[in-house]
């Protein structure tokens, strides 16, 4: 009876002990997205605020540009024969949009970038931290979050609306082709239907989406980085490739339940 | 060649260095405790010790990476701890650091990264910034090496270059961290002797360095101190450090290679389980002869 007592104090103690860590660690990282914010408009920061909008942006074109296409055409092929079973074939242009425009487009976009982008960022600046860099950075007084995190950061915030738009437009292209070209509905119809159901509120709400999970993603993979030297799970590259590894996660996990958060806030 | 850099004011300040009832660490890891020691002004200070015994801790601590458990750090008499953050950040920049590979930035060229602190601090034009990267480059030896990155270097070239940077603004306190771990004996003198060139140049800098070699101690040492047993084991000139009886510093003045009838066996060997040895020897042949 007292061995059960205590497994179950022992459980909800490591639960707790999750929960106060995760919390904890949510705290510490609003609190390097506000310093990270505060150094954005840092003097003679134009430079390498290019340099990561070409890594981050133009590096990420057409891989979004793949990405939305097929998430299009898969869209318009699924939607079609849905649709179909009711005789609503001509919904589809309004089904694509609406759900690219809603949910897809920015979740799919962070997710890719986050993939491609945010995880090289957390290795760097990971790199940078166990081999001395940063803090040879904050002896030469040069603040480590204004050369490294807020560039990123400014640079995140023009990126991520913008290649959520291509994705977006393409994904409608993609559904056209499926739609369209390959199963013969009518283009007026296909165009008309999006005409007619996407709101200016709609392309706001995508549009605010993306730039907060630009923040998200960023922060979470510089946060991740940054503090790579003081993971308990590993040391010096292990430390590396296990805080690149939780970013990826942690980015994940935060778009999709902030999307949840922000869908029913805007709905 | 009189460097046109050493006619600058900023070197005129002397800074010595305080260890005031020091106890330094890291959580509940204590790695030096019950010491104070003074670093002289304008002079060579050394830093010695084995592996393990806290010499980059200290060294870390005097730069402010860490703060001290308890105790105090003065620079030039200022309580580095004490300080108000912006003085904290005029202190360091009087500090040039020399981090044990370079800690160059992997992204920059070597010209760029000893071009950083300028770049980022001052309003000198770009043509004045590249004159003073190559006049620095050249004074450590890497004229003509300004366009390469950090990974196309040896060692031995990172680490001139992370010296390059740390004297590019020319600060009068300057920290070394083991600048000859890790370089063949030329290059490891060739260190020594870019160090000393550096002191003649800049008569008023204080350096202190980091060292396990003994060689570079006995090369550049104005002044000594030696970290054992979690504490200050000497403080002094070297010539008093070679006329001590603490065996543990004997050896490492008197370092040599025992002979085979010194000792007692290995205990690695001796302590080894019979059967663990012998199943051992089994799996290495086996492993050997394998395919």
């Amino acid at each position: 009876m007292q061995q059960r007592h205590f497994a179950l104090t022992g459980l909800i103690a490591s639960l707790g002990r999750l929960v106060l860590n995760f919390i904890a660690e949510m705290g510490a990282m609003a609190l390097f997205a506000a310093q990270g914010i505060r150094h954005m408009p840092s003097r003679g920061q134009a430079g390498k605020v290019i340099r990561q909008i070409y890594f981050m942006g133009a590096g990420s074109f057409f891989l979004i540009v793949l990405i939305g296409l097929f998430t299009g055409m898969v869209l318009g092929l699924q939607g079609y024969y849905n649709l179909a079973q009711f005789g609503s074939e001509g919904l589809l242009g309004s089904a694509v949009a609406l759900s690219l425009i809603r949910e897809l487009g920015p979740v799919l976009t962070a997710i890719m970038v986050t993939g491609r982008a945010g995880s090289a960022m957390a290795a760097e600046i990971g790199v940078m931290r166990i081999s001395d860099q940063i803090d040879a950075l904050e002896v030469m007084d040069i603040s480590p979050m204004g050369y490294l995190v807020a560039p990123r950061v400014t640079a995140s915030l023009l990126c991520f609306p913008l290649l959520t738009s291509v994705f977006t437009i393409v994904g409608i292209l993609g559904g056209y082709v499926s739609g369209v070209l390959l199963l013969g509905i009518s283009q007026g119809v296909y165009f008309d239907r999006i005409a007619s159901s996407v709101v200016w509120a709609d392309v706001q709400g995508c549009l605010l989406k993306s730039l907060v999970f630009a923040l998200t993603v960023i922060l979470v993979c510089c946060y991740k980085g940054y503090f790579a030297h003081m993971r308990t799970d590993g040391m010096g590259p292990e430390a590396v490739s296990n805080a690149t590894t939780s970013a990826v996660v942690l980015s994940c996990v935060l778009l999709l339940t902030g999307d949840y958060a922000l869908t029913s806030f805007l709905l | 060649m009189r460097s046109p850099l050493s006619c600058c004011n900023r070197m005129r300040t002397f800074w010595d260095i305080e260890l005031r009832d020091l106890r330094l660490g890291y959580g509940e890891t204590v790695v030096l405790e019950n010491f104070s020691a003074v670093l002289p002004a304008g002079k060579i200070s050394v830093i010695l010790g084995g592996s393990g015994s806290g010499k980059s801790t200290l060294l870390r601590h005097i730069i402010g990476l860490a703060r001290p458990l308890s105790g105090q750090i003065l620079l030039g008499g200022q309580d580095l701890f004490a300080l108000p953050p912006k003085a904290f950040r005029r202190i360091r920049r009087r500090m040039g650091v020399l981090f044990q590979d370079g800690a160059l930035l992997g992204s920059l060229t070597l010209g760029e990264n000893v071009a950083l602190p300028l770049a980022e601090h001052t309003r000198l034009s770009p043509d004045d910034i590249r004159a003073i990267v190559r006049h620095t480059l050249f004074l450590v030896n890497l004229a003509g090496f300004a366009g390469y990155y950090p990974s196309e270097l040896s060692g031995g070239m990172r680490k001139r270059a992370g010296l390059a940077r740390a004297l590019v603004t020319l600060p009068p306190l300057l920290l070394c961290d083991e600048p000859t771990s890790g370089l063949d004996p030329v290059n490891a003198a060739q260190m020594d002797a870019l160090l000393l060139t550096m002191k003649k140049r800049f008569p008023d800098m204080t350096i202190v360095t980091v060292s396990h070699d003994m060689a570079s101690v006995r090369a550049l040492a104005d002044h000594i101190l030696v970290l054992a047993d979690k504490t200050v084991a000497y403080a002094g000139d070297l010539d008093g450090l070679q006329k001590t009886a603490n065996p543990y510093l004997r050896l490492f003045l008197d370092r040599a290679a025992p002979r085979e009838d010194d000792g007692a066996p290995c205990p690695a060997a001796a302590d080894l389980d019979p059967a663990v040895r012998g199943r051992m020897a089994e799996a290495l042949d086996s492993w050997l002869e394998s395919r």
